[in-house]
């Protein structure tokens, strides 16, 4: 039982991530200081919102590259909206309506996939530009910065500041709330309900789900749906937490995003992963690439670490299956038998 | 004899509805560029505007070829343009390096010469990479090709800490003049390129192995193929391809920097699709890469010439490549369908168990 | 042939009235009716294109028919759905058993259940109560926590009739229950299909292996054609009736008479070893001759044959071929010996489904089908392509179009001609005759021995006791990764051979 535990690519990332903590720690202690450590929850969050959108897309087996744009787009919507009728509230507005916007959108992916069995990856391609492009030209490409006072606030919510003897204080964001609601949400839906087991169904043979009696299309709607209104509260946070509304902003993420979730455990193919997984790979591809600079690397070889990260982390599973593929296939008898005519 | 074989009829559908993908292609091509010509007739049809496009697309174009072979082994080449990228920032350094600004004309080429052939080493040397992560190590091509195109972009950022860098005009002709005085140089470029490829894909060995490994790779394996070599063979000419575009880049722009281009990828792979590679391998033409890349050329340029007065042009276009990416595709599952609903019961009757070619997930 | 008119039985589970079925022009099914009682095993036979998938599918209500009624447990379908099917308690076990690879077993078998009750929220515990209660219904052991993906195929097997027995089936239909199982596993599930039988389920079980049918069913129907030749008790049928039914003639064959041409071995394998599969093994090929090895699943024959084919790594051992010791360490190399494999599932590993019949046939010698500059020649790839639908039957109009609008036969005549065509010396055939209709089989055992006839040293790997007795001249019994017997044609009748393999069995079930 405990191998199957370490075997697991969870495991392996679990034990990456502290090693590389304690490296870095090691390097330069300032790692270990509150004001890190809430710098990449901060960092975090939307990332990891995101990411566990597309942990339910590649658990069904698909890909969705249009996430970030649903999630600008909600959130400029929602900037622009606001500012236009003068609404004067706090924040909560701000996130339902973007999550509304991004469920929305979302439903459109949902139709061109679950209605015409289009492939996922070509039709969020399409869908990301068109979202963008419409984003851009119908609603604005302005950077907005002088917000509603509701968003304009958001920025310091914290949870709570710690104040060092040097006058310096820090806090924890309430933002990262958000993402251990949604991560327990994830959890529950994945493991606990039937839509979640349909996910996972669906991922491991959709031939096998459609004749079990399952509702594919339904569950499509779902995820994509859902997918949607992840991005578009991630995207409001994004908003939030940089105190500007930039139309062009977060689209090009996606990629990065995909891998820490396939650094976690999901697999393309579908079928697999784990909510713990993709919360894992999100911290270590957020650790690296924010505390490169505490190494003393230069943000020019930012990419190149992380392009090396993404290759290495996607090698190793793949290079342990074929190591154990090399392994009996036939149990052989330990005595040779009598008979040979 | 036996049970009776199920008689297939339809011989002639099957070849027009192989062909039916690129029929349709045909009449978009031609429908766009008579409706562009209908509502700007002074712009649109004219050899000013030929010449335009002919320099504007090959770029693209050539990366859709690129992209349409790794595709059609069953797997992807996203790092093209991080390799373009890199292999134009290279190329540019040498010309630096090699050709002082009052260097007589013998060093003019030969610097050039050596600069070209950096940046296809460095293409090759890429997709050399590529092909070993894919085919040795056994990545699934989008990790691998999505790892290594941070890993060049960041080579690119790192070497050049960001900054353009200059090809000191000694390529510019590339971008200006014109073959026997009309025809623009990349536009024979990517003629060339499409016939070269044209005649791999369909009249080699070495093209036919692509497509049945794109088919089926484990019965590939089981006939001999040697599959490794195959694929490591197209990801390294999917980077030379990376390569030929970067020229073309330094030569219309006079410099390279290693975040030219991003929406190239997926500009090309909107190509590629529309073209009517099937992204599981297997299947796609290049008439349909030459047609398709035609068509959004057109869109795009009839785009520019009805809203050039509208600001925000540039994003009416994005919206409208996707718009139309998604018709396609559309138009493409309902022909789909129509000519697979009775294939498909066929094949029940004779047992066969595989998965159709039909594009799902 | 008799017209059936069967009017609303009421003692009857299923009940097909007349049903006609036809896809673009061919008539898949043509006036069939049905009738299966609770408890009842019925065989549904016959060969492949016969319209017996198409019968499936229909009652699992994937396909309409054009025209007839479907009667269940009393109430007509007029456009019966596979939800449908389902709640009424018809159960479906397909070939490729449509579990979920990436699920846990206990999973597999109640998720299903679950869906059906409209199972909104997931209670593990509950799941694995009710997975364990099937598991112990048919006494059998399943790891209940693996993923469905590591286990074997007998396994597989059992977590899918599991699950239908879960969901309160009454219909078990089965296709092709019997192609990945070794004899211990079919008696196995034999013994599983009359315990279900006693519960008052009916078993509908489609099968070409004649004595398998001959074994298991109370009724027989046979189908040709897409018409129903007989439907009758099975005491009333044989081995030879059951053929003549079938395809309409009767079949005798002949077996292989080999005339030993060379004393040289063509092929020699002394002490072969590969860790993890086969041990000890040697054996020596020579021209002309057919060579058997049979052996259970598990036994490592087929590792052995991959192995030869440089598909997996040796040990130990020598290959030896023409008296010249050979190192043979990835296909290339094999090929490059004259050793060429036909493997066990053509579908997967054989042929590239979406691509022309010509294009399969050349594909292994496709380097050598060029002109001087190095570009294909469309002559000599048409050429090549012509030769080998000639010389074995391929039965096609166009070789342009797709192989996999081929039956089975045909299917497995084009993965021949692919290694035919490229002139190997040994041939390794693994299943050649798998999920092939007797017509055919009986053609491919011609064309097996006319390739003998020629001079090939060929190796056949079957599980079929009568194909190997009328092909080959000596037959190798593998069990666990070694030699457990050698047996002389003349010497050896079928009883014995049958004896052995399940004595086989015994012993290495004792382990």
């Amino acid at each position: 039982m405990l191998k199957k535990i370490l075997s697991r690519q969870e495991t392996l990332v679990g034990i990456t991530l502290l090693g590389l903590c304690l490296l870095i720690g090691f390097i330069n202690p300032v790692f270990w200081t509150p004001g890190n450590w809430f710098d990449l929850a901060r960092s975090a969050t939307v990332t990891g919102i995101f990411a566990i959108g597309v942990l339910i897309v590649l658990i069904s087996g698909g890909i969705d590259v249009s996430f970030t744009a649903i999630a600008v787009f909600s959130m400029y919507t929602t900037t622009v909206v606001m500012k236009n009728i003068g609404f004067e509230g706090g924040m909560f507005a701000f996130f339902l309506m973007s999550a509304v916007i991004g469920g929305l959108l979302g439903l459109i992916n949902a139709f061109f996939i679950a209605r015409f069995r289009l492939p996922t990856l070509i039709v969020t391609l399409g869908t990301q530009s068109l979202f963008r492009g419409f984003l851009l030209f119908v609603i604005g490409s302005k950077i907005i910065r002088d917000l509603p006072p509701g968003m304009a606030a958001y920025s310091g919510a914290f949870l709570f500041t710690v104040t060092d003897d040097r006058g310096i204080t820090v806090g924890l964001h309430s933002a990262v709330l958000f993402l251990v609601a949604v991560a327990v949400l994830a959890q529950i839906i994945l493991r606990y309900t039937m839509l979640g087991r349909s996910i996972y169904a669906l991922g491991g043979s959709r031939e096998a789900a459609e004749r079990a009696g399952f509702n594919i299309p339904r569950t499509q709607v779902f995820i994509y749906a859902f997918v949607g209104l992840l991005a578009g509260l991630a995207g409001m946070i994004y908003g939030g937490l940089n105190r500007q509304a930039n139309a062009q902003d977060i689209v090009g993420q996606e990629l990065d995003v995909i891998a820490a979730t396939v650094l976690g455990g999901a697999s393309i193919a579908g079928g697999r992963g784990s909510v713990i997984g993709t919360l894992l790979g999100v911290m270590l591809v957020t650790v690296l690439s924010n505390s490169l600079i505490l190494m003393g690397i230069p943000s020019t070889w930012q990419r190149v670490v992380i392009g090396a990260i993404i290759i290495i982390g996607t090698a190793v599973p793949t290079i342990r299956t074929l190591r154990s593929s090399r392994r009996a296939n036939v149990e052989i008898e330990p005595v040779p038998v009598e008979q040979r005519a | 004899m036996s049970a009776p074989e199920v008689s297939y009829k339809p011989a002639p559908r099957i070849q027009f509805v192989v062909d039916g993908n690129l029929l349709r292609l045909l009449i978009a091509c031609v429908a766009i560029f008579v409706v562009m010509s209908l509502l700007r007739p002074n712009v649109f049809p004219t050899v000013e505007n030929f010449l335009s496009m002919g320099s504007q697309f090959p770029e693209i174009g050539i990366l859709a070829i690129a992209i349409m072979i790794t595709m059609l082994t069953g797997g992807i080449d996203l790092s093209v343009v991080s390799t373009a990228n890199l292999a134009g920032v290279l190329a540019a350094m040498v010309i630096r390096a090699l050709i002082p600004a009052d260097a007589p004309e013998g060093q003019v080429v030969v610097g050039l010469a050596i600069a070209i052939a950096v940046a296809f080493v460095t293409g090759a040397l890429a997709g050399l990479f590529n092909g070993l992560l894919v085919a040795y190590v056994n990545l699934t091509p989008i990790l691998a090709t999505l790892g290594t195109m941070t890993l060049y972009t960041g080579l690119t950022v790192a070497m050049t800490r960001g900054n353009a860098v200059f090809a000191e005009n000694r390529l510019t002709f590339i971008g200006t003049s014109n073959v026997l005085g009309v025809i623009p140089i990349p536009l024979v470029i990517f003629v060339v390129v499409v016939a070269i490829f044209a005649v791999i894909l369909n009249r080699t060995p070495f093209g036919l192995k692509l497509y049945m490994i794109g088919s089926n790779v484990k019965a590939a394996r089981f006939s001999g193929i040697n599959v490794r070599q195959v694929l490591l063979m197209t990801y390294v000419l999917s980077g030379v391809l990376s390569a030929v575009v970067a020229i073309i880049f330094l030569g219309r722009n006079n410099s390279a920097k290693w975040d030219f281009a991003p929406s190239y990828v997926l500009q090309a792979i909107v190509v590629a699709v529309l073209a009517g590679v099937n992204p599981n391998g297997g299947s796609g033409r290049i008439a349909g890469i030459v047609l398709a890349i035609l068509a959004l050329q057109f869109v795009s340029t009839g785009m520019n010439m009805l809203l050039f007065t509208i600001s925000g042009g540039q994003f009416f276009k994005e919206f409208a490549w996707g718009a139309l990416l998604l018709i396609i595709m559309v138009a493409n599952a309902y022909s789909e369908q129509r000519r697979l609903a009775p294939k498909r019961k066929l094949r029940e009757e004779s047992g066969a168990t595989s998965s159709e070619s039909e594009v799902t997930q | 042939m008799l017209a059936l008119r069967i009017f609303r039985r009421v003692d009857a589970f299923l009940t097909l009235n007349r049903i006609s079925k036809s896809f673009a022009g061919v008539q898949a099914l043509d006036d069939v009716s049905l009738v299966v009682k609770p408890g009842e095993a019925h065989c549904l036979v016959g060969e492949n294109g016969s319209g017996k998938s198409t019968l499936i599918k229909i009652i699992a209500g994937v396909v309409v028919p054009d025209q007839g009624e479907i009667i269940i447990n009393n109430k007509r379908f007029d456009c019966l759905q596979p939800m449908d099917a389902i709640r009424e308690g018809i159960q479906v076990i397909y070939q490729d058993f449509s579990l979920f690879p990436n699920l846990t077993v206990a999973e597999n078998i109640a998720l299903n259940y679950e869906l059906s009750r409209n199972v909104k929220v997931v209670r593990w515990g509950q799941v694995r109560k009710i997975a364990q209660a099937a598991v112990d219904k048919i006494g059998v052991q399943l790891p209940l926590d693996a993923e469905v993906e590591s286990i074997s195929v007998a396994d597989k097997q059992l977590v899918a009739i599991c699950r239908a027995l879960v969901q309160n089936a009454r219909l078990i239909i089965m296709d092709e229950a019997t192609t990945a199982l070794t004899e211990k596993e079919i008696r196995a599930l034999f013994r599983v299909i009359r315990n279900v039988q006693q519960e008052g389920v009916a078993v509908l079980f489609v099968s070409h292996k004649l004595n398998e049918v001959l074994e298991i069913a109370d009724k027989v129907m046979i189908i040709r054609n897409g018409k129903v030749v007989v439907d009758t008790d099975v005491a009333l049928l044989d081995r030879s009736k059951l053929t003549y039914y079938m395809t309409g003639r009767q079949i005798e064959e002949a077996d292989y008479d080999y005339q030993p041409t060379d004393a040289r071995p063509l092929l020699e394998v002394r002490r072969l070893s590969s860790r993890g599969n086969f041990d000890d093994i040697s054996f020596a090929l020579h021209r002309g001759e057919i060579l058997g090895i049979t052996g259970l699943l598990g036994s490592g024959r087929t590792e052995l044959a991959l192995a030869l084919f440089g598909m997996l790594p040796v040990d130990a051992g020598e290959i030896l071929i023409d008296g010249q010791p050979v190192q043979i360490s990835d296909v290339q190399s094999a090929i490059r010996h004259g050793i060429g494999y036909v493997p066990e599932d053509r579908l997967t590993e054989g042929l590239f489904l979406d691509q022309s019949i010509g294009r399969n046939i050349v594909i292994r010698i496709i380097d050598t089908l060029t002109h001087r500059g190095g570009l294909l020649s469309v002559e000599k790839f048409r050429q090549q392509v012509r030769r080998w639908v000639d010389q074995l039957s391929i039965k096609t109009q166009n070789p342009d179009l797709p192989v996999k609008s081929l039956s089975g036969g045909n299917q497995q005549r084009v993965v021949l001609a692919k290694w035919l065509a490229s002139k190997p010396r040994i041939l390794i055939l693994n299943g050649p005759t798998v999920g092939v209709d007797v017509g055919s089989k009986m053609e491919l055992h011609e064309i097996i021995k006319d390739l003998a006839r020629q001079g090939f040293g060929i190796l056949v790997i079957s599980d079929d006791i009568p194909e190997l007795l009328h092909l080959c001249s000596r037959i190798l019994l593998m069990r666990r990764g070694r030699l457990a017997g050698a047996f002389n044609r003349p010497e050896i009748t079928e009883g014995e051979l049958t004896a052995r393999l399940t004595e086989a069995t015994a012993i290495a079930s004792a382990h």
